[in-house]
């Protein structure tokens, strides 16, 4: 994975001090809490319900195991013995009081991390496939131009105080897993004949209170323009975005009033300035920075294994976790694995300190020491020979990082909700866990199949509930907590937004609207179809229907009258 | 009289900043002697007026149009944009605009909610004079004008990013974390 040099690492020093400054500045009344707020934001620091809260920033997903353990030593002697990996692939804090949060950046700045433009108005971390590098269907890696881009979009001068926060996705795979339309900027790199990287740029996604899927700006823009042809579009934006209200602030609603056709055309007037000019990324910068993302010393191994096919076929549980958690990889004899954070009784993307450290000796026996972390909040050992699965299987199962549910039902996406962020209309942690807890009969998750349910606890969307196959939002009526459910929404090369089902539900019947949603699929579904493809094909009515026709008790209407 | 960093120290300086009235009749606002900063809508309303003063200078809104301003540049000694509020993050891209599209090379001034840890960025994106917030301690100011050693990006005050400058090939330190 990428290296500091010394100016890389003299650039995340400095912020540290300067952050130093601030906060002192902050505490000594220089500055105001309104003057300091953008400051902390850009450093990751939120105020929220109890403390604030810390996010890390995780480049593109990559992780080493010596930065893992700094991170589980932080969450340790900093925290509260834990900490959570984010649908940015980031890692979030909950507990860390203000005041010691310079010297936790000053740890993380030994390991090359940091919290820079992790929030605020300004280009937040860059976020990518967690199988860069590794997946069979890859046409570009992604690392190295993402890598690209976080060097030009730290400290950029021009586009720290932008209207509303900005976020690049980038991935380079036949299939989609960044879910590129969903942000700001979504970037696709593929291939022309001749083998020359080019990147379909799409612009104006985002979902929040206003969910819309980019539109595509270019088709085919070679690779070398990529920080010049995004330098126009954010300059664009940051001179005509909105700024009189934040919830109209996005790129998104810019572009939709001024319509695709127009924003183009601002967009190549702006960049008939830059183009081919200095920023105009050079081979040799590509060279060098692609340089670090060479392969490890991979073995050459047999495409099999005797023990693995052995432990295949006696043991039923090490199969379901090689069906459901285990990836194909390019290279033969080599898995990845994902290690899920999503077990019963925990909030999905929670991991302990003891659990990081462990992970991390993981990687460093079976994975070249490292680890990405997902959008579905779960870790990826990227690198695992064939052979030692069923050895890995065992570890990880002791350290309860085995659920075989990856891409299942309780492979659940949720946010912080009610219980840690100031934001929220509802809690969105006890629904995962009242799902979780009802649908924990591992035959019958199966047989349900591949299933994305998404949870956010208001409007904002941090659970991505827009794009679950089941969305779940919590929305606030008269100082109560309800649950709006979405259907037929999906990420990917075809990425949608779900429908709702109509009014609102108590958090206890969650579980029960679940339930009748997963019957009505069982019933209607043909051989191979998909909870979300039945929806696709049948339409919503048969789930309304048996979610809102049945017994089900609508406290809302009964409330009502 | 104004405390205005330039160069890195700090000057007092004559031009004072006149905001008129948002309801005020711009065609009988009265300008007495002295060096005048005002608002380019006062400019576009007394130009004819104005044009042989040589002590009036101009301060840019976010919201003014920059095809227009820059028919006048000729004409001033000094242009200023107008930060309404630290947040409002126009002025950069103004100011990247008026000296790499518009190739404005007098002097340029921050005005307005000009605080400390904006300065490097302004003095990045072209401004060559900041007029400080009434609120910042100065001497915080003048410490805090260049907080990182090096640029990753290109901008007004060097375009050349920092690949283009900088053979960085083999420099980092291998080895495990
Ligand atoms: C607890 C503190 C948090 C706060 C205050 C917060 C706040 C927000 C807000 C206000 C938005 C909407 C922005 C907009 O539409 O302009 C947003 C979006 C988002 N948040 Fe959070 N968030 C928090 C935690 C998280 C966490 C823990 C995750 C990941 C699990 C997350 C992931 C996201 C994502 C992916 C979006 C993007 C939705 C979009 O494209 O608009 N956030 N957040
Ligand atoms: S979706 Fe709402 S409740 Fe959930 S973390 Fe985001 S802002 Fe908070």
């Amino acid at each position: 994975m990428y290296r500091y040099d010394d100016i890389d690492r003299a650039m995340v020093k400095a912020r540290v001090a300067q952050f130093r400054d601030q906060t002192n500045r902050w505490q000594a009344g220089e500055l105001s809490d309104e003057e300091f707020r953008p400051l902390r934001l850009q450093n990751g620091l939120y105020m929220q319900r109890h403390a604030p809260m810390l996010r890390i920033a995780v480049p593109y997903a990559m992780i080493s195991s010596a930065q893992l353990r700094v991170l589980g030593a932080i969450a340790r002697e900093e925290d509260k013995g834990y900490a959570h990996f984010t649908t940015r692939h980031n890692l979030q804090y909950n507990w860390i009081p203000m005041a010691r949060v310079p010297d936790v950046l000053e740890r993380l700045a030994e390991v090359e991390m940091h919290a820079i433009q992790t929030s605020g108005n300004c280009i937040r971390n860059v976020t990518s496939d967690q199988f860069a590098g590794i997946a069979p269907d890859e046409v570009v890696d992604t690392r190295p131009l993402a890598e690209i881009i976080r060097q030009w979009s730290t400290f950029h001068p021009e586009f720290a105080f932008l209207p509303r926060k900005f976020k690049i996705a980038v991935h380079g795979a036949e299939r989609d897993r960044a879910v590129v339309q969903v942000h700001d900027i979504g970037l696709h790199l593929y291939r022309d004949d001749q083998g020359e990287i080019l990147a379909r740029v799409w612009v104006g996604g985002g979902l929040g209170r206003t969910p819309i899927l980019g539109e595509v700006i270019h088709e085919a823009l070679p690779w070398r323009h990529l920080l010049s042809y995004m330098e126009a579009i954010i300059r664009v934006y940051n001179l005509e975005g909105r700024r009189d209200n934040p919830y109209k602030a996005r790129i998104k609603i810019l572009v939709k009033a001024l319509g695709i056709e127009e924003f183009r055309r601002k967009v190549d007037a702006e960049w008939a300035d830059l183009k081919d000019g200095p920023a105009t990324i050079t081979d040799a910068e590509l060279a060098r920075v692609s340089s670090y993302f060479v392969d490890p010393a991979y073995a050459q191994l047999p495409e099999t294994d005797a023990v693995y096919d052995e432990r295949l076929k006696s043991d039923k549980a090490f199969a379901r976790w090689v069906q459901q958690n285990v990836h194909p990889h390019r290279v033969p004899g080599y898995r990845a694995v994902t290690l899920s954070l999503k077990q019963k009784g925990i909030a999905p993307g929670d991991i302990t300190d003891t659990q990081m450290e462990a992970v991390a000796d993981l990687a460093d026996a079976y994975s070249f020491g490292e680890v990405r972390s997902s959008h579905e909040q779960n870790l990826i050992l990227s690198d695992v020979e064939l052979r030692k699965l069923p050895e890995l299987f065992d570890k990880a199962k002791a350290l309860k990082l085995a659920s075989s549910t990856v891409g299942l039902l309780t492979d659940i996406i949720c946010c912080p909700g009610g219980d840690f962020c100031d934001l929220a209309n509802a809690k969105s942690i006890p629904i995962a866990q009242a799902i979780m807890e009802r649908f924990d009969d591992l035959d019958y998750l199966h047989d349900i199949g591949e299933l994305d349910l998404n949870i956010s606890g208001c409007m904002n969307a941090c659970g991505h509930h827009h794009v679950g196959h089941i969305g779940v939002l919590g929305v606030d009526k008269n100082d109560e907590e309800w649950y709006q459910v979405t259907i037929g929404g999906r990420q990917g090369n075809d990425t949608r937004l779900g429908k709702v089902i109509g009014p609102s539900f108590a958090a206890a019947d969650m579980p029960d609207v679940v339930t009748k949603l997963l019957e009505t699929y069982v019933s209607l579904r043909e051989p191979e179809e998909r909870f979300v493809d039945t929806v696709v094909r049948v339409g919503i009515d048969p789930f309304k229907t048996s979610v809102y026709g049945g017994k089900l008790n609508r406290k809302k209407e009964a409330a009502n009258g | 009289m104004a405390e205005i960093l330039k160069n890195g120290q700090v000057h007092n300086d004559n031009w004072q900043v006149l905001r008129p009235e948002a309801e005020a009749d711009l065609a009988t606002v009265n300008l007495p002697a002295g060096q005048w900063l005002i608002p380019f809508a006062l400019w576009q309303v007394q130009c004819a007026a104005l044009k042989s003063r040589s002590d009036i200078g101009v301060w840019l809104s976010p919201n003014d149009d920059l095809t227009e301003v820059a028919k006048h540049f000729s004409q001033w000694p000094l242009v200023a944009i107008d930060f309404p509020k630290f947040t409002d993050g126009r002025g950069y891209s103004i100011a990247w605009r008026i000296r790499n599209h518009y190739k404005y090379k007098g002097e340029l001034r921050a005005i307005g909610n000009v605080l400390v840890d904006q300065l490097f960025f302004m003095l990045r994106v072209g401004f060559d004079t900041l007029a400080l917030d009434p609120s910042v301690v100065v001497a915080t100011a003048e410490r805090n004008l260049a907080p990182f050693p090096d640029t990753y990006q290109g901008s007004t005050d060097n375009p050349e990013p920092l690949f283009r400058r900088l053979d960085r090939t083999g420099a980092a330190q291998g080895g495990a974390h």
